[in-house]
């Protein structure tokens, strides 16, 4: 399914936080968008999948305009998308593969014991076994990222946003958690957006990559092309240097 | 444009002051009025989530059961004693049990209880819906085409105001006992005197106005500890905040609003 953010605009009081955004994501591709603390990203991700409304400019998720939709298409629209936050967001009072088939009790009428299969089987695929039963609680971070990740996987989504699917893990816990974004992308052939600061990651999962910059794509293309980018502004932030036209906040 | 010439400066900042503080607080209000549109609208839509509706039936009612006890036993044992004291020094200890069944029934059991609940169950909703925005939990259920206020709000709402009935039935029940238990057990009045005149001086319609008040309390806990908890920002501090405020608000409103519906259920 193909993504289209055209010319939006978004303020939180008088911070202008997208300005004009605009960027395309074709059906199948992996898209990262890279950038700093606080320069709209999260905003970014929120915008395609409707927890956020631009004020300005149009959101098109496979032709069909979020702006325009009633509560009831943006849910079956929704149901197409999967998403893994920073933290995992696991529901803290639900087990881990009450968790994973929250979406199959709420939209389809399987029964818990099918239920619990296919979340067993989604849990297999990003590698995690004999944890069913356990609590969010009992679980370490990377395991965490790996339930929310099976979770969003659970109704074969075809998009899934990945919103700092690395952060804070350690090298070792975030390269498995790229590894697994790339061989679910390779496995279920679906449309892929991350946002993400860290460069490793975002070669590693990325198709085409975006950075994002004071409320505006500043540059777009293949991770090679990032790598050897001019833009002083892209050049400065994937070399993590301090100086440059982008301030420390 | 009106000159602000020959006014000093401190009044014009008392003003502005007051004038911004105002502006919140009707702001507050309207929101606080949207959130229960939207809540009322989506309780009598569907899917009903029975499960989770009993759930917190437990959560809110019966485990506030001790506390709700604990209070109603010790207020009417308290009443009993306190109007002897006072009844005795004009030969009218008969008319304790009036009293205390005329308090407990129309006032003290709803009211009693409603600040218990606000300050147990109005406290943990707040905390957990709140927990569960900072950690983004209430946009995951977005995101998986679950619409929040149906699934987290609704049945808190609905559990809070239908336990709060219960609640406050229970609590008027053993007001009642504890007032009988000290009035004759313990200070010695007869007993028949005591049940006829608390039988016959308390009229149905004194424990249905107690029960309205019941619910209309048990809807402003539900409503103020989700509207706190669901509009939680800034992290553990934020958490924090919006518990403490859906106890102190949910208080006053029940306080404030048992003055108007008893002046309206005269």
């Amino acid at each position: 399914m193909m993504i289209e953010i055209i010319d939006v605009h978004k303020n939180f009081g008088d911070l202008h936080v997208l300005c004009g955004l605009s960027l395309t994501v074709e059906k199948g591709e992996s898209m990262t968008v890279i950038g700093g603390s606080g320069s709209g990203k999260s905003v970014l991700l929120k915008h395609i999948i409707g927890l956020l409304f631009p004020d300005r400019g149009r959101v098109i998720v496979d032709g069909q305009e979020l702006n325009k939709l009633d509560e009831y298409g943006l849910n079956e629209l929704r149901k197409k998308f999967g998403m893994l936050f920073q933290g995992a967001a696991l529901f803290d009072s639900l087990t881990v593969w009450e968790n994973v088939g929250f979406s199959l009790k709420q939209h389809t009428k399987f029964s818990d014991e099918k239920i619990r299969k296919i979340a067993t089987e989604k849990l297999a695929l990003v590698g995690l076994k004999d944890v069913e039963d356990k609590m969010p609680a009992d679980l370490s971070g990377g395991m965490k990222k790996r339930v929310g990740l099976a979770r969003a996987i659970a109704m074969d989504a075809a998009i899934i946003l990945y919103d700092e699917p690395t952060t804070g893990l350690d090298p070792i816990s975030a390269d498995a958690i790229n590894d697994l974004i790339v061989d679910l992308r390779k496995k279920l052939g679906v449309t892929s957006v991350a946002i993400t600061h860290d460069m490793q990651s975002a070669y590693k999962i990325s198709d085409r990559i975006a950075m994002l910059y004071k409320g505006e794509i500043q540059e777009i293309g293949t991770p090679a092309e990032i790598k050897n980018s001019v833009n002083p502004i892209v050049h400065q932030f994937i070399t993590g240097s301090a100086r440059g036209p982008i301030t420390a906040e | 444009m009106v000159s602000m010439i020959g006014f000093p400066g401190s009044i014009i900042n008392v003003v502005e002051v007051v004038g911004r503080k105002t502006s919140r607080f009707i702001a507050d209000v309207g929101k606080v009025l949207i959130f229960f549109w939207h809540t009322l609208r989506w309780t009598f839509s569907r899917p009903f989530y029975a499960k989770n509706i009993l759930k917190q039936m437990e959560q809110i009612g019966v485990n506030s059961i001790p506390v709700v006890l604990t209070t109603a036993l010790s207020t009417g044992m308290v009443l009993a004693l306190q109007s002897y004291t006072g009844f005795k020094r004009f030969g009218a200890e008969t008319l304790i049990g009036t009293v205390v069944s005329l308090s407990m029934t129309r006032e003290l059991g709803p009211v009693l209880t409603g600040l218990m609940v606000a300050g147990r169950a109005g406290a943990a909703m707040a905390a957990e819906l709140g927990t569960m925005r900072v950690t983004e939990q209430i946009d995951a259920l977005t995101t998986l085409a679950t619409n929040p206020m149906k699934y987290l709000v609704v049945p808190r709402f609905i559990a809070s105001t239908i336990m709060m009935f219960f609640l406050s039935v229970l609590g008027m029940i053993i007001g009642v006992a504890g007032g009988y238990f000290v009035g004759v057990k313990v200070l010695g009045t007869n007993p028949v005197t005591y049940i006829n005149n608390s039988i016959n001086y308390t009229e149905v319609t004194d424990i249905w106005y107690g029960l309205i008040k019941a619910l209309v309390f048990g809807a402003v806990v539900g409503i103020i500890g989700c509207y706190k908890g669901f509009n939680t920002e800034g992290g553990a501090e934020g958490v924090g905040k919006a518990t403490t405020g859906a106890v102190v608000i949910s208080c006053m409103l029940i306080l404030i609003l048992d003055y108007f519906l008893s002046a309206l259920l005269w």
